[in-house]
């Protein structure tokens, strides 16, 4: 062996084995069960939507990054993640152009330009939908009736209001609940409701979420505080007017709360890093998230609060900074 | 037995199979074969050099007179002839003077070290430093400005691959302690505590075996790296928390590597300076091995002994894979710190291609030290030192932990390693402004 050929390198000389690539792609993996339960519920539509999402998040990452001139890293498995967040944050049947911008603006607009993966102040998958609810109310609020494989397959669709959207719908204009049996738990659960692809299935996220805990890509802290504050403060609503908004469990599971809870308001990029500071963003996200459904203009409120919480993360990240091994206490 | 445990820490492949069960081979003096032995085997400044060239020494005899305070006395590790003053490859600075003997036959006699008036100065005479790898000169640390109540032995071995200190332990248990003993007498400490890791149940057995004979508390630790950190010893043995910036003799604890110990009895008990240590040798090499090595052995004559290297070996660390060197050349020496050698293929090393870090906090949650390596880092790349100081980079103790786990493979102990120096003057430029 020639000797000038040994290679010098800083310690440690080891490595775990997990790369940033390997865990985008366990995320993915996590989100499959929900994947597979929206293409149940809608079909060739769900299909479509995932496919044409992943198509152009991948080609607005490649073709950005070629013009300019850096590296393509499609590798890093990130803007797969986002495209399939994205589709799960549409309706069920949106127009093709819908998910063209709505990829552009996560892909390009909310990473790309920030300086990619890593840099991005914002989750790029809730900007892009937030842009396009507030662009496009009603092709985003297209809801079409939740059954299973047949309906989407058929072409053969019922529109209909989301249980959230059709509790706000009666309480302002009511002033109450008026129908009864909005959503039943089984329905909500299973994923039988109408709404966003993904997300509709409590159980299907929770086993994704529950995966990734166990693997330890995430942490408990943000999917649990943020999951507990909507629960206890919609509970203490629910408790004093019962017929102005769903029963604090309906409110766990219904919309895109689980979804935010443990894939959306977990994003590394975008939350912070120390369990103390992880508590405040989950906390924050849950107040948001119940001012918006109980007394906001939305009847959904998850996009937005974790939006806002994101622009907290350094300033949250600066003030828990934990105490440095024997720093005196001051 | 008490065990508090640490904050943080990972758990690497340890790697410790292919030698913990192998006992100490002695590698022969070569005649005929040159030593080369630096000046500078310590943390502080080299020793200067007491030979001339052509001049014919014995093993054991000083060649190298300790520079000030916080410096040590280096020793001919074999007889024969000086037939160079000259520049050394040396794993961290690139080369250092020193001196290299042509071994005569005759081995078997070392020129005994002159006693000292006290203890310490014996210990300095030997030119005894720190055995675990950060190389202190260990009269200094035995002469404490402030009362000290705890002596801890530390026999952890926490670093992945390396066994010498296990060895030491199964086969030198006595000396460990005799040595220890020496010093908890000499320093009138009160208790003596003696920690190894719970993956050495055979160490332990022995330990608790003398424990029937001497008093002492053996304290089994946790495995997990770096529970060897001194602080991080203290820490999980009696509950202290050593302040930021300061020795463990603020809490009043002073701690000594297992092979320290060996060193203080030989050099107290028989008279014998510190001229060879052990060391591991393993990883991609023939036949790994635990070696009794003189100091100034070429590794190329260690790695020949151990069966040589196969086809493809790249990188060639010296000390263990979480905080050990990688050499550029072969002809650098053992020195009093080498605790390991380790050879590594291509297909044995991590792909370290580095991406942007994602945030994820890995860094953070395995940091021994309450540091936020991930936000340190941004600082780092923009070579902004004063928000490091702010960070509290010079608490890094540089064990790696966040390298280690970052899945962005981001060099995070490294940068803040060769920040620290920087923010050094920062922090002295901050300190005078207050004063005035």
């Amino acid at each position: 062996m020639s000797q000038d050929k040994l290679l010098v390198t800083f310690s440690p000389h080891v490595r775990d084995r997990m790369t940033s690539d390997r865990i985008m792609l366990l995320v993915v993996l996590a989100l499959v069960p929900s994947m597979l339960v929206s293409v149940y519920v809608y079909g060739f539509y769900a299909i479509k939507t995932y496919a044409l999402t992943i198509l152009f998040c991948l080609a607005f990452e490649a073709g950005f990054q070629k013009i300019r001139g850096t590296a393509i890293t499609l590798g890093d498995n990130s803007a797969l993640l986002t495209a399939i967040l994205l589709a799960m944050n549409m309706p069920p049947n949106p127009p093709w152009w819908l998910l063209m911008v709505g990829s552009l603006v996560a892909i390009v607009i909310s990473k790309q330009v920030f300086g990619g993966l890593g840099h991005n102040p914002f989750n790029p998958a809730l900007v892009g939908r937030v842009f396009l609810l507030i662009a496009w109310p009603a092709q985003m609020t297209g809801w079409i009736e939740a059954s299973t494989v047949k309906a989407g397959f058929a072409f053969d669709t019922v529109s209909a209001a989301t249980p959230l959207g059709q509790v706000k719908a009666e309480v302002l204009t009511h002033g109450e609940i008026v129908s009864d049996n909005l959503a039943g738990m089984t329905d909500l659960l299973v994923g039988t409701v109408n709404g966003c692809l993904g997300g509709d299935s409590a159980i299907a996220v929770l086993i994704g979420g529950l995966f990734l805990i166990y693997k330890k890509i995430i942490r408990w802290h943000v999917p649990a505080t943020y999951l507990g504050t909507v629960f206890v403060l919609t509970g203490i609503y629910w408790f004093f007017s019962p017929d102005k908004t769903l029963t604090p469990i309906q409110h766990l599971f219904a919309g895109g709360l689980m979804l935010g809870a443990f894939f959306m308001a977990t994003d590394y990029v975008t939350s912070p890093m120390t369990p103390k500071g992880q508590i405040i963003f989950g906390v924050g996200c849950g107040v948001l998230t119940v001012v918006i459904r109980l007394f906001g203009g939305y009847p959904e409120g998850v996009a937005f609060s974790i939006l806002i919480m994101n622009a907290f993360v350094p300033i949250i990240d600066n003030y828990m900074r934990p105490k440095s091994f024997g720093e005196a206490a001051a | 037995m008490p065990f508090y445990g640490f904050k943080g820490g990972i758990h690497p492949d340890y790697n410790k199979t292919a030698t913990a069960g192998k006992a100490v081979e002695v590698l022969p003096v070569k005649e005929g074969g040159h030593y080369f032995i630096p000046l500078a085997q310590h943390i502080g400044a080299p020793a200067k050099a007491l030979v001339k060239k052509g001049q014919e020494v014995k093993a054991g005899e000083l060649i190298g007179k300790s520079a000030g305070f916080i410096s040590a006395n280096i020793h001919a590790s074999v007889s024969g002839k000086v037939v160079g003053l000259q520049n050394i490859p040396h794993p961290v600075a690139g080369k250092v003077p020193g001196v290299v003997i042509e071994a005569a036959g005759d081995q078997d006699d070392i020129m005994p070290v002159e006693e000292g008036e006290k203890f310490q100065d014996t210990v300095l005479n030997a030119g005894i430093v720190g055995l675990g790898g950060a190389t202190f000169p260990t009269n200094v640390k035995l002469s404490p400005p402030k009362e000290v109540d705890t002596l801890i032995i530390n026999g952890a071995e926490c670093e992945p691959y390396l066994t010498c200190d296990h060895r030491l332990m199964l086969e030198n248990a006595e000396e460990i302690l005799k040595g220890a003993l020496t010093i908890q007498k000499e320093l009138g400490i009160n208790y003596l505590i003696i920690a190894i890791e719970e993956n050495k149940p055979d160490a332990l057995e022995v330990f608790s075996k003398l424990g029937e004979n001497y008093e002492f508390e053996l304290v089994p630790l946790e495995v997990k790296y770096p529970q060897g950190g001194e602080k991080q010893l203290i820490k999980a043995t009696v509950d202290r928390v050593v302040p930021e910036g300061a020795l463990p003799l603020e809490v009043g604890v002073i701690v000594h590597n297992v092979g320290t110990c060996v060193a203080v009895y030989d050099a107290i008990e028989k008279k014998k300076p510190l001229i060879e240590r052990l060391v591991t040798v393993t990883g991609a090499v023939g036949e790994p091995k635990n070696l009794l090595v003189r100091i100034g052995t070429p590794v190329s004559e260690i790695i020949e002994h151990c069966g040589g290297f196969p086809e493809g070996v790249r990188k060639v660390v010296m000390g263990g894979p979480m905080m050990g060197f990688a050499i550029p050349s072969l002809d650098t020496p053992m020195m009093k710190g080498t605790s390991g050698l380790i050879a590594f293929r291509e297909s044995d090393m991590p792909n370290l291609k580095q991406t942007n870090c994602i945030r994820c906090g890995r860094c953070v949650d395995v940091c021994p030290m309450g540091l936020i390596p991930a936000i340190m880092d941004r600082y780092v790349v923009k070579e902004m030192y004063e928000e490091l100081a702010d960070w509290h980079v010079m608490n890094c103790i540089e064990c790696g932990c966040c390298s280690f786990d970052c899945p962005s493979r981001r060099n995070l102990a490294s940068g803040f390693k060769t920040s620290k120096r920087e923010v050094m003057k920062i922090l002295k430029a901050r300190e005078a402004e207050a004063k005035k």
